[in-house]
């Protein structure tokens, strides 16, 4: 069981809002982030979504880096846009692998606490990288690291100054099964100390083990907010697509129209394709059915299992 | 030093194509002994390679190199988010990568100028030189950096300036001169240490006039461009 060596420093400050209104990004013709209104308040919030969703310019225009075509990001009610005093509260790190490989670890982090002019900006370097687990290796140069651990120089590097918001963009992208452990548990223990956190991700699986709270967006839209429970409940519940193929395509079609699972069925020269409402019973009932009617299912593949359909089952929902 | 300063110069002497400053300013030391050492008349070599190489070449290739580098090279390789990432004025990252720059730049050439201009002609044109091109590396410095917020490719319109406006243009239209750096640097030089070494058709006050302009307009350009940084999205 991986263990945090280090605590983060309990709040000095009120907890910080995010506010996002009405906020589109555009590029010529492409909207990549169509008319998202969203309150980021304490706690962890995963931001879920297929790539090309327009999560990282969503992040982008949280984190000041991008000026929204039309609507408003702020942060405790200042624009986050062309206002470099909000990076006292707000700490990013960027899905891109960016790093001054010719500094050591502490010295980045280190530098990154002098930039923002801590009073002892030693202690709350050491403190970042402890947080991290780095300590071992914070005197080696980041062009030696692995792809995890320059992650999490970065994320010491934004955590230096105990900013009131974290804003990560796919944090789990090139971490180990237990690197990504010890950042879910870190990210967990900055969410109950009262921090604001936001981290985006494609992976179901990811989200489910940090956040609470799910903004989904596809396509550039916000496609369902709140609860992760209630969303994975709609994911669940969602019709499944599967394709089969038998040795009586025509006999096990006949068979399957009796079971009430299973929603609907197509003949076609390749196969079946069988649109079941309850995935569970319909994977349990077809062995059980083919048996009985003397029929060997020779293949059985889920259609639509990308997350993409997912979410845009989302979408229509 | 400013930490932004600090970790410019790592940055800078840290990457692979600053080495390729050192060949230059070699060549034209060596250029100028070996012409020295086989007592070839100033007025032949002098011109060419004082000029010819040392201000048409090496001073605008190394500040290209070194201006484009301590802010585009962290562009392009996406380090800049960490510094842009800090409660800091963009004045504060623009003024102090501008003194990197500007010094390194200066130190690359103005010591090889000047042992060129003592070996072509006295002390007082080495320092001439040395004095002449340091202000001419603020002026590229300022453009260059401002150049890799203005463009995703600022090698390219540097190049472009350097051999087009400055290199061809510079030298077939005389009214292209008074917008050359290259040609300011001749003109302060000369005043400096009057020889015949040196020839421009720019006059001093404008010269100096326009170099204060160039280096100061083109750094709050920079300056303001930075408070509008937009990092391209990466999933759009």
């Amino acid at each position: 069981m991986t263990t945090i060596s280090a605590q983060p420093a309990a709040p000095t400050t009120p907890a910080s809002t995010l506010d996002l209104t009405g906020v589109s990004r555009w590029y010529g013709n492409v909207v990549a982030v169509n008319d998202v209104s969203m309150r980021l308040g304490p706690g962890v919030t995963g931001l879920l979504g297929p790539n090309g969703a327009g999560k990282t310019t969503l992040l982008h225009m949280m984190a000041g880096f991008l000026s929204p075509s039309r609507g408003t990001v702020r942060l405790d009610g200042e624009p986050t846009w062309r206002n470099p005093q909000v990076y006292r509260r707000l700490g990013l790190v960027s899905e891109r692998e960016a790093v001054h490989t010719f500094l050591s670890a502490y010295e980045f982090v280190l530098a990154s606490a002098k930039l923002h002019r801590l009073p002892d900006p030693a202690a709350a370097a050491r403190r970042a990288i402890d947080l991290v687990e780095m300590g071992d290796a914070q005197d080696r140069r980041i062009g030696t690291y692995s792809k995890g651990m320059r992650q999490r120089t970065r994320v010491a590097a934004a955590l230096v100054h105990d900013p009131q918001v974290l804003l990560l963009d796919e944090p789990f992208n090139g971490m180990d099964p237990r690197q990504r452990l010890h950042m879910m548990t870190l990210l967990h223990r900055l969410g109950d100390a009262g921090r604001t956190i936001l981290f985006s991700s494609h992976i179901l699986e990811e989200v489910e083990q940090v956040s609470g709270t799910v903004q989904v967006m596809v396509a550039g839209r916000l496609a369902a907010s709140g609860d992760f429970r209630t969303i994975r409940r709609l994911m669940t519940n969602r019709p499944h697509v599967f394709a089969i193929h038998s040795t009586d395509d025509r006999a096990l079609a006949v068979a399957l129209m009796a079971e009430p699972s299973v929603t609907g069925v197509e003949l076609g020269r390749t196969g079946l394709s069988v649109k079941a409402g309850d995935y569970g019973a319909f994977t349990r009932a077809l062995p059980k059915l083919a048996l009985r009617h003397g029929i060997r299912v020779r293949q059985l593949l889920p259609e639509d299992e990308s997350l993409e359909s997912v979410f845009s089952y989302l979408v229509e929902a | 030093m400013s930490t932004v300063g600090w970790i410019t110069a790592r940055g800078l002497f840290g990457r692979r194509r600053f080495l390729i400053l050192l060949p230059l300013p070699l060549l034209l030391v060596g250029l100028a002994v070996l012409c020295r050492s086989l007592n070839v008349a100033p007025s032949d070599w002098g011109p060419a390679v004082l000029v010819g190489l040392g201000l048409a070449v090496v001073l605008p290739v190394v500040a290209l190199v070194v201006g484009t580098g301590v802010l585009g090279a962290e562009i392009e390789d996406g380090t800049v988010v960490h510094i842009l990432t800090k409660p800091l004025p963009r004045w504060q990252i623009v003024l102090p990568k501008l003194a990197v720059a500007t010094a390194v730049s200066a130190a690359t050439v103005a010591v090889p100028l000047f042992v060129a201009g003592l070996l072509a002609d006295s002390v007082r044109l080495g320092l001439a030189l040395a004095a002449a091109s340091a202000l001419g590396a603020l002026a590229y410095s300022a453009l260059f950096l401002a150049l890799s917020l203005l463009t995703r490719r600022p090698v390219l319109l540097g190049l472009v300036y350097v051999l087009i406006w400055e290199g061809l243009l510079g030298r077939f239209a005389d009214g292209t001169r008074v917008l050359s750096i290259q040609q300011w640097v001749i003109a302060l030089a000369d005043r400096m240490a009057p020889t015949d070494l040196l020839g421009t058709t720019v006059s001093v006050p404008v010269a100096a006039i326009l170099t204060g302009l160039v280096a100061v307009g083109f750094t709050v350009l920079a300056i303001d461009r930075l408070r509008s940084f937009s990092v391209a999205g990466e999933t759009s």
